[in-house]
């Protein structure tokens, strides 16, 4: 009898990530970007006490040097104490500039007037204030905002329009969650950052995964092969449960909207980003 | 023209550098300005041969300013010419090197291969890409028309053929080349990298270097490969420029990040014995002709006019 040794397939894992790669390639495209193209090297970073924004917080400091970093919390008066204190202890293992604004004045002002309005209206309105605040800062301190979002926040669609995905850089932008996880450990992200349930943190015990019924680590696997372009059939004959893809692809599907810009009517030869086409750093 | 690298013994080694450029989106003048200072540090020593990547003094992803940025051939070539001779006087040099093309209102991707003799530019070759990457993050072929044709020519190091890119993405482009008597292969290109996740390389540096090296091995032909370098638009360009012998080997290599000139000697002797320890292209040009009459083949029986060109 001769050995037999099987071909492995793809699997339900969710894509591994070289690390060390992926910090060099990033920390070059952030230089490029942020010194280069614009001149400016300085970054500008809304630390939520999240991982993605202390990921992109010890990328830039890496990319910048430290001294080149400002961090903002920006807390409302609903968050939790220990956001603020895993942001600090992002700003403690950097050694980078930190302030902590308030937003709950800025946010009550204006949901005084709609007192009715349930945990989304009031997320995306605290979400719309913090950039508010951050494009601000960055005006103020001459520095680039960094965006922290993640590929898998983007396709779900589990962030505000015109508020995470604003910042004109963004180096995390086309990693899984679950890779930007990776990352983390790699960079030396504090323990407890990577440790903990991902918040949106607009409500005690609120989770991501509990918002969006599904964990990241199986959205990550279901989305790197739905993107490639595999039938939800094929997707469950490899082993994912049927409502998972079914979960993801309307998720995927029913935000197209939120990764564009603004749908413009065209009337003209010349229409912008329909004939007039320029790439961003012409 | 006296031959240096021609085929056969006698053939003399030859230098070359190889320029990994980081250009500024669109700012030709500035960038030719920034390769004088490139052109003055190569000179500081004899070179034969210059080659630079694809869109080199442009950036890649132009889309609709490719129009407004590319130049005829013959401009080009003088743009080159003065840069060098700017610097280095009458020392006379071979250049190769890829831009946006202007023919008489139609646009190519294109590389051009000038001599430098005096203060004048001798175009000898211009090859316009074949392969236009129109799929996911490429959109050639909504700017740009294809080439319809692969040439090799004679330059004083040898025949010599350039494909830009994607050209050598598919194996019988090379394959073609070889048989028309190509001993040096030039490839501009500008490749955007991505795939982080494993190995200790990004999976599209890995896949360039497997398909040179293969390609160099199975031909017994010199590569001069030139990858453009830098961000354009959140698309980082892997440069990761190198020369490969005529045995698959890297004889020098860039890293992916950063401009850099790479130096080295092409000895075309080493062309012919690869190719006695390894027979594949004499073994190819008995066999091509039987492969390519296979009537099972989708070609055209009536030549070129039959394919509607």
């Amino acid at each position: 009898m001769l050995q037999v040794i099987e071909g492995q397939g793809r699997g339900a894992a969710p894509p591994p990530l070289n690390a060390a790669l992926a910090a060099r390639w990033l920390e070059a495209f952030l230089r490029d970007e942020i010194c280069e193209r614009r001149s400016i090297g300085r970054a500008v970073v809304g630390l939520s006490g999240g991982v993605d924004s202390a990921v992109t917080a010890f990328l830039c400091a890496r990319a910048l040097g430290p001294e080149n970093v400002h961090a903002i919390r920006m807390p409302y008066a609903a968050s939790s104490p220990s956001s603020l204190t895993d942001a600090r202890s992002v700003v403690e293992a950097l050694g980078i500039a930190e302030r902590t604004i308030e937003i709950t004045a800025a946010v009550d002002g204006y949901l005084q007037f709609e007192p009715d309005a349930d945990a989304r209206r009031r997320g995306n309105v605290m979400a719309r204030v913090r950039m508010l605040v951050l494009f601000d800062q960055s005006a103020k301190l001459d520095a680039l905002p960094v965006g922290t979002g993640n590929k898998t926040e983007r396709l779900l669609g589990y962030f505000t329009w015109h508020a995470d995905d604003t910042p004109p850089v963004n180096p995390l932008g086309d990693l899984f969650k679950t890779q930007v996880w990776e990352l983390a450990r790699y960079l030396g992200v504090p323990q407890a950052l990577v440790d903990k349930a991902p918040s949106a943190d607009l409500e005690a015990d609120q989770t991501d995964e509990g918002d969006l019924g599904i964990t990241y680590a199986r959205a990550d696997a279901i989305l790197a092969q739905l993107l490639v372009g595999y039938s939800d059939a094929q997707l469950i004959e490899r082993g994912f449960a049927a409502d998972d893809v079914r979960l993801v692809r309307r998720r995927v599907e029913g935000t197209h909207w939120k990764r564009h810009l603004p749908t413009t009517a065209m009337l003209t030869n010349t229409a912008i980003n329909e004939f007039y086409l320029r790439p961003v750093d012409f | 023209m006296e031959p240096l690298g021609s085929a056969g013994s006698g053939a003399c080694p030859f230098d070359v550098a190889v320029v990994q450029t980081k250009p500024r989106k669109g700012r030709y003048r500035e960038n030719l300005d920034a390769l004088c200072e490139v052109f003055a540090q190569i000179g500081e020593r004899p070179t034969d041969l210059v080659v630079l990547p694809e869109a080199a003094l442009t950036g890649y992803f132009l889309e609709g300013a490719v129009y407004e940025l590319a130049l005829a051939a013959d401009n080009f070539a003088a743009d080159l010419a003065r840069a060098w001779c700017g610097v280095n006087g009458g020392r006379a040099v071979d250049i190769a090197c890829g831009f946006y093309e202007n023919f008489e209102g139609t646009y190519y991707n294109s590389a051009v291969y000038l001599r430098v003799e005096g203060t004048a530019a001798h175009v000898l070759h211009v090859h316009r890409k074949l392969f236009l990457p129109t799929y996911g993050v490429f959109d050639e072929e909504r700017f740009l028309s294809r080439g319809r044709r692969l040439q090799t020519f004679e330059t004083r190091l040898g025949r010599t053929a350039m494909l830009i890119c994607e050209d050598i993405w598919h194996s019988i482009v090379p394959t073609v080349a070889a048989v028309k008597g190509a001993r040096l292969l030039i490839v501009p290109s500008a490749a955007p990298g991505r795939g982080v996740e494993s190995g200790d390389e990004l999976a599209s540096v890995v896949r360039w270097r497997s398909i040179l090296q293969s390609t160099a091995a199975e031909h017994g032909v010199y590569i001069v490969y030139a990858g453009l370098a830098g961000f354009e638009g959140g698309k980082g360009m892997t440069g990761s420029s190198c020369v490969i012998d005529p045995w698959g080997g890297i004889v020098v290599a860039a890293p992916l990040l950063g401009a850099f000139v790479l130096r080295a000697q092409i000895d075309p002797r080493e062309i012919d014995l690869a190719r006695a320890t390894l027979p594949l292209l004499g073994d190819l040009r008995a066999v091509l002709p039987d492969l390519l009459l296979d009537e099972e083949l989708p070609i055209p029986r009536g030549g070129r006019d039959a394919a509607g060109h």
